[in-house]
């Protein structure tokens, strides 16, 4: 596999983004927090910036605060502009929780922001608003990172050693909301009683019809976080996750909660590793809708297998979704061509190698991938499919490559709060979409392409008599 | 459903200075504060120094932008304007020196240098913009001295943009800084001289969907050339022509009177305020151009034009005025400049215009949307979303133009919606915009989805 250990770019200058900044991943985590608003602590920009592309993403409108740095306070400090900012949220959104980001410039400065916050709830006798700092420098994570991080950063707040109780604990990663909803549906089938962090499956999808409200009803309860250090177990969607921001491990090491990491359950084998591990932990049998809906995936993989052996993806985005998805082509017969990351450090190569090992075809994997890397790789290794986020949109503009959009963040497409790929019947939807990309493309071109093969200008057949 | 009042009990919508920052046409005399910096905590629209640059710069299109920062800069606007070329697509590359720790600590001089000197040995290109953000300005690299040694090392234009987001959140300033920028690259080299032609410059058009050209050809038809488009599918080289013009049209006050005033001073080029923002601001504008030719012929063909172009336009918006009439508007966009083309145009179509704000406005601009729109119309300065929701629902609102940060507030409220924004695809301007736009606010407006959604058929028998 000589082409597998393709690592980092080697280029100094960074080419159409892969990846986003590090606070960006952290607001989102955070609006899985019942009652909470993201403070960015940085300049005005970046603020305004992250707000646009969750906008864009969830179709929802999405606060984000600012304490609006400028140049003063960049020789002084940003502690009177960030108090502004914190009693300017509390007064207009009346938040349960706040977390506050620090964007670069933040950090740059250097800015105490643990001891501001303890002076400030001490001089404005705040005692029931919880203020999380989270340190977020972009120049050192990705949006991803970013959301390991305060995931575990809220944990990290309120978890209390707790008595022992037989709930389980379930830890996402950047997935839609629709996918954690469906997450939710299978662990009340198998009748497990447990806390998903972090839950925004509404507070990023809000249903039309009713009182709007300014911070969006949902997410996970803070009482819920705290008893999470008396589960029987942890499952995280974190093979990926650097261990120094694993909420996972953070229980394990603190409070003795096993924690048991799986691959997101996308595609067949990942899903019955999820509906095992819930089996082993409810000591429920699996229910019959369950079996059913499995009965439908394998009938589906049966029916597109040929199909699917054709295609060669290039997927991007995520560490985390991108192995799941990875795998997910591999059980279907489909070598990817590319499989690329904007972040480093997520021990993705290793993960891939074993997956790949009997591949008769080699990928090229990528870590810390720009798109003109991408783009590159795409176009050398016949790419045919472009799997990911709106980065990719040039493989498709440029290359011709037909996309199937999935993964963070999406802007040039409506509803990427609802893109469903997890579970039997979400990998089912994913299958289809990607089966049915290839289709259309070749309905679209194999009459003109195989005539062009075959016959002359004058169609007349190009072999020699 | 109950979306008359989302305010909680108790709670503020707006802070007490930003009072300000709003007023009510006929009530308060007093002068709004719109130069202020946003206020910490309030979730202002505003975006920064380095976007207000990067709107400008970005539609050059044989220019490589490089954003030197880390990477969350670039990311964010990365190709997220619609602006077309007849050309090169080399703007539309996303160049990021992608900043880590290291170079935090010690100084990004050395990576800017790399990361140029990259970008050169693969592209070529004639000239690369430098854009400084936050952390640059703050460790304090001298982008300048990296800029002038690699453009001399090179050949080629490399040209500093100093846009640290943090120096104000107004993109005014960053205007500002794209429009130096501009100077410096028109500016012509010792020794060489452009010639001078009756052709015009256009400032403040940056080809959204195609603007550009649709204006060059009811030019074209008067008989008067464009020399070049600031910045609109323009080159480099074009850029260089610049002198030459003898007249500018000047769109977007926002970012481009600064630009004529030099362009006067420096190469004695006058210039005029145009707006291809609606039908009759269009043939107003379209006249105003031909009479500085003073040419009868250019006047006769202009409005042979107008005409032609008017008889198209007018039974589309009277068709729309029957179903639109009374309805109730709300504007919130980027520059007062649209702001006030909006009002026209929605009062054009019959309806009311009950809030009006923008994120950069001027003192004059805010006292000149006074003077047109009706009393106890709610003028605001840099809303934030609390307030754009209360002010909604208070005025009962049908329709809101803005950009995409207020889209779904208002779709969760009901509310239709028309995007106005620099990241749309189809354009807005001349006379076919303003059949566009006609069939959008009323397509919105109108729409039946907003009678059924905010129906709940359930409400008895849900549990
Ligand atoms: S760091 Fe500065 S330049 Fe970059 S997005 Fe934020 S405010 Fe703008
Ligand atoms: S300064 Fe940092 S936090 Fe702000 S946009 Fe740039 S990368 Fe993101």
């Amino acid at each position: 596999m000589t082409d597998c250990t393709v690592t980092t770019r080697v280029r100094q200058v960074n080419e159409n983004q892969c990846h986003m900044c590090m606070p960006l991943g952290g607001v989102v985590a955070l609006r899985g927090v019942e009652h909470s608003i993201a403070l960015v602590h940085g300049s005005q920009g970046c603020s305004t910036y992250m707000r646009l592309a969750n906008v864009e993403h969830f179709n929802e409108p999405i606060d984000i605060a600012s304490s609006s740095l400028n140049e003063k306070q960049t020789i002084f400090g940003g502690e009177a502009n960030l108090r502004k900012a914190l009693d300017n949220v509390i007064r207009v959104y009346q938040p349960k929780v706040i977390g506050i980001m620090t964007s670069c410039l933040a950090e740059t400065m250097g800015d105490d922001i643990e001891r501001f916050i303890e002076t400030y709830k001490n001089d404005r006798e705040i005692r029931e608003i919880d203020i999380i700092p989270v340190s977020t420098p972009s120049y050192n994570g990705t949006h991803t990172e970013g959301f390991w991080a305060t995931t575990r950063a809220v944990v990290a707040y309120y978890a209390r050693p707790t008595e022992r109780h037989p709930g389980i604990n379930v830890i996402v990663p950047n997935i839609s909301p629709a996918d954690i909803r469906e997450i939710k549906r299978i662990l009340d089938l198998m009748g497990l009683e447990y806390t998903l962090l972090p839950d925004y499956s509404l507070t990023l999808d809000r249903p039309f019809g009713g009182r709007y409200q300014k911070i969006a009803p949902g997410g996970t309860s803070t009482a819920g976080i705290a008893r999470m250090a008396g589960a029987q177990a942890t499952i995280q969607f974190g093979l990926t996750c650097p261990e120094p921001l694993s909420p996972g491990l953070f229980l394990e090491q603190q409070f003795g909660v096993p924690l048991i990491n799986l691959p997101l359950p996308i595609g067949l084998d990942s899903m019955d590793l999820f509906v095992r591990t819930l089996h082993d932990l409810s000591r429920r049998p699996v229910p019959e809708s369950l079996v059913l809906e499995r009965g439908w995936l394998c009938d589906g993989m049966a029916d597109a297998h040929k199909i699917n052996a054709g295609a060669r993806p290039a997927i991007y985005g995520e560490p985390e979704l991108i192995y799941a998805l990875a795998k997910l082509c591999m059980e279907n017969g489909s070598i990817p061509a590319v499989i690329a990351s904007g972040t480093q450090n997520s021990g993705l190569v290793g993960l891939l190698q074993p997956l790949l090992k009997d591949a008769l075809e080699e990928p090229v994997i990528l870590e810390e991938a720009d798109f003109v890397t991408i783009e590159e790789a795409a176009v050398r290794k016949g790419a045919n499919l472009a799997i990911g986020h709106s980065g990719g949109r040039y493989l498709t503009e440029r290359q011709g490559i037909p996309g199937v959009r999935v993964g963070y963040p999406i802007h040039d497409r409506i509803g990427g709060q609802r893109i469903l790929s997890v579970g039997y019947t979400g990998t089912l939807a994913f299958l289809d979409r990607f089966t049915n990309t290839l289709l259309e493309a070749k309905h679209g071109s194999y009459r003109r392409l195989r005539k062009e093969e075959m016959l002359n200008k004058k169609g007349v057949s190009n072999a020699k008599a | 459903m109950e979306n008359d009042c989302s305010l909680p009990a108790g709670s503020a919508p707006c802070i007490d200075e930003r009072q300000f920052s709003i007023m009510t046409t006929g009530k308060n005399k007093s002068r709004i504060h719109c130069a202020d910096d946003s206020l910490a905590g309030a979730v202002s629209q505003r975006a920064c120094v380095y976007s207000g640059a990067r709107v400008v710069l970005n539609p050059v299109t044989d220019a490589v932008h490089l954003v030197h920062g880390p990477i969350g800069c670039a990311s964010y606007t990365w190709d997220i304007r619609g602006s077309l070329s007849s050309d090169s697509e080399m703007f539309r590359q996303s160049f990021s020196t992608d900043l880590k720790e290291r170079d935090v600590v010690f100084g990004g001089e050395p990576k800017l240098a790399a990361c140029i000197d990259e970008i050169v040995e693969k592209y070529h290109p004639p000239a690369i913009f430098v854009y400084s953000t936050c952390v640059v300005g703050m460790i304090g690299d001298d982008i300048i001295a990296v800029c002038k040694e690699a453009s001399h090392r090179h050949g080629i234009e490399v040209i500093p943009v100093e846009s640290s987001g943090f120096i104000s959140g107004n993109k005014i300033v960053g205007y500002r800084a794209a429009g130096d920028a501009l100077l410096k690259l028109i500016r012509p080299k010792e020794g060489e001289t452009v010639e001078k032609t009756r052709k015009l410059n256009y400032l403040g058009e940056y080809n959204l969907g195609g603007e550009k050209w649709l204006v060059e050809s009811y030019l074209r038809e008067m008989g008067i050339e464009i020399n070049v488009a600031f910045t609109g599918d323009s080159t480099v080289a074009d850029l260089k022509k610049a002198p030459g013009a003898c007249l500018n049209l000047v769109q977007c006050t926002g970012s481009m009177h600064w630009v004529a005033m030099s362009l006067d001073q420096e190469y004695g080029i006058p210039y005029i305020d145009v707006n291809f923002f609606g039908a009759e601001n269009t043939a107003e504008s379209l006249r105003k151009i031909a009479s500085f030719y003073g040419d009868d012929e250019i006047m006769r063909r202009t409005e042979a034009l107008i005409e032609r172009e008017m008889k198209k336009v007018r039974p589309v918006i009277d068709r729309y005025r029957e179903k639109l009439t009374g309805k109730r508007a709300a504007i919130y966009v980027g520059g007062a400049f649209k702001a006030l083309a909006i009002i026209r145009q929605l009062k054009e179509l019959g309806m009311e215009v009950m809030f009006t704000g923008t994120q950069t406005g001027k003192q004059e601009d805010y006292e000149q949307i006074s003077s047109i729109v009706s009393e106890g119309t709610v003028v605001i300065d840099d809303a934030n979303p609390a307030e754009i929701e209360k002010f909604l629902l208070e005025k009962d609102v049908d329709m809101m133009a803005g950009g995409v940060k207020e889209r779904f507030l208002a779709h969760k409220l009901g509310i239709g919606f028309v995007d106005h924004n620099h990241d749309r695809k189809d354009g807005l301007a001349g006379f076919e915009g303003a059949i566009r736009f006609a069939r959008e606010v009323y397509a919105t407006t109108c729409s039946p989805v907003w009678e059924r959604v905010k129906k709940n058929p359930f409400e008895e028998v849900q549990d």
